[in-house]
């Protein structure tokens, strides 16, 4: 399709005249797709890591008995005998204490403070949570059987959200992108008004004008893509390292997947298409409005 | 002779502005050669332009090649063009373009391929006297060469009707002449000429051609009694 889209005869790569790269648009072609790359590729990141968020939290529960940390190993102990847990990890009062000290200040780790047996459960595959959850109730009287699903949710809303906004950021600098190019053609054409006026004048269509400045639009698209999103590619790869430090919990590795690396490729592509759409239809209104 | 072009009642405005030809009508005859004069501001410039489709009728009817040009869409007048040689006063050549792709440009408008334009572009530069100058620049080339590539761009398609806005206007006599015996070739190869000029010499100086005159807009010899030039009666 690109081929189709940049293919010319000498004598059509002639007619325009001047120097291709000449002007500013590959430049600004460049800086819209390095932006859109970055924009896109943290969008996507964000959208995985909603993604693992929700996935590993999918089959995990918690269970809790208030003011029954000195209970926590009798409660550990009868989890492991309800059908459909697999696996049961407490959670020490320790960490529970250190992580109240964060939230509470000094006070939080005070010994006289109630805390909960706080046990972690991993539901085998194909199980009914309710079934287990009433099982658990029934067993351990005044414990609760949270899904940290439910108590992930906010987050991973979160973060769809920003995925999103990601992905419209990504639409506005398109649209900029196709902004941009209108006017770099609507130059253009002011520029080789004499070109065209001989053209019209012996004959020449407006399709044929138009594949002349689509071509010149579509190459600057694609040399300014193409650089962009390979300075993209780098700044990414470079981030790689820091955000796995930064996404604890994530395997920061996975957060883009394959298909989101090949929609990321895909974008100077498709910032080529959209330019020589833009540029196509702006020539072809342009000449429309003469006779 | 069969009729190339009839105007019928046929006036132009620009805009708002008054009326730059009025009430033409008029006939032109495939194959024939026409001089058209009048003074500087008659619109002989505006005739020409609704003749190679530049301008449309404000109103009348100007049929070209037996079709009615008024309701003509836009997208039907490329072909139309395509049929019709114009050398422009200001001779309009696209600058970073060789005399070769310049008088080219007909050829591959119309969807020729390089091998098919090769041979005759060479040639037509040949018979305007260009051949060691096909690879020059419109900049670097004198008034009268430029006028002959313009002549050459206009002719190489084998317009049916030719239209000539002062062909001569920038060069010297002698190059009006063979400019003049050039047209008058492609005339009797059948082509249909129609040339605007201020040189009457040159309407003498074509035996047979037949004179339009234009003032204010409006043909002044609309009966044609002045189609052989007295000039040209005295020199025989």
């Amino acid at each position: 399709m690109i081929a189709a889209l940049v293919a010319a005869t000498p004598a059509e790569r002639r007619l325009l005249g001047g120097t291709q790269f000449k002007g500013p648009t590959p430049y600004v072609l460049a800086i819209m797709t390095f932006v859109m790359v970055i924009i896109a590729a943290a969008g996507l990141a964000l959208a995985g890591a909603a993604r693992q968020a929700a996935a590993g939290a999918e089959s995990r529960f918690s269970v809790q008995v208030p003011g029954g940390s000195d209970r926590q190993e009798a409660v550990v102990a009868v989890l492991r005998q309800v059908d459909g847990v697999a696996a049961v990890r407490p959670v020490a009062t320790a960490d529970m204490r250190a992580m109240l000290e964060r939230w509470l200040g000094p006070e939080g780790a005070a010994e006289d403070l109630p805390l909960p047996a706080l046990v972690d459960v991993d539901l085998a595959p194909q199980v009914q949570p309710a079934t287990v959850g009433q099982a658990i109730e029934r067993r351990i009287p005044g414990a609760q059987f949270v899904a940290q699903r439910e108590a992930l949710a906010p987050l991973t809303a979160a973060l769809r959200s920003l995925g999103l906004l990601a992905m419209l950021l990504v639409l506005l600098v398109a649209a900029a992108t196709a902004a941009a190019v209108v006017l770099a053609t609507l130059g253009a054409l002011v520029a080789q008004r004499t070109t065209i006026d001989v053209m019209h004048g012996i004959g020449a269509t407006d399709e044929q004008i138009a594949r002349l400045f689509q071509r010149r639009i579509a190459l600057d698209a694609l040399a300014g893509g193409t650089v962009g999103a390979v300075v993209a590619g780098l700044v990414l790869l470079l981030l790689a390292g820091t955000l796995g430090a930064w996404a604890q919990g994530f395997n920061a590795e996975t957060l883009l997947g394959p298909l989101d690396i090949a929609l990321l490729a895909l974008l100077p592509i498709l910032g080529t298409i959209l330019a020589t759409f833009v540029a196509r239809r702006a020539v072809l209104r342009s000449l429309g409005d003469r006779l | 002779m069969s009729t190339i072009v009839e105007f019928d009642r046929v006036g132009l405005r620009y805009g708002t502005g008054a009326e730059i030809l009025r009430d033409l009508d008029f006939r032109l005859q495939r194959g024939a050669f026409y001089f058209l004069t009048g003074p500087s501001g008659a619109g002989k410039t505006s005739l020409l332009k609704l003749l190679y489709l530049a301008q449309r009728p404000t109103r009348g009817r100007l049929r070209l090649f037996d079709q009615d040009l008024a309701d003509l869409p836009r997208v039907a007048l490329p072909a139309f063009r395509r049929r019709i040689g114009v050398i422009y006063q200001d001779f309009r050549l696209v600058g970073h373009l060789s005399a070769f792709d310049n008088v080219a440009l007909p050829l591959h408008i119309a969807g020729a391929s390089e091998e098919e334009i090769d041979g005759p572009v060479r040639e037509m530069l040949a018979w305007v006297g260009l051949a060691d100058r096909s690879s020059a620049r419109p900049a670097t080339l004198s008034g009268g060469e430029q006028q002959r590539v313009a002549i050459a761009r206009a002719v190489i398609a084998r317009p049916e009707l030719l239209v000539a806005d002062e062909p001569t206007g920038n060069v010297d006599s002698d190059m009006a002449k063979r400019i003049l015996y050039l047209l008058g070739a492609l005339n009797r190869l059948g082509t249909t000429i129609v040339v605007a000029t201020h040189d009457l010499s040159l309407v003498a100086a074509t035996p047979g051609a037949h004179l339009m005159r234009l003032d204010k807009g409006m043909l002044v010899d609309p009966t044609g009694a002045l189609r052989h030039p007295p000039v040209a009666e005295k020199t025989q």
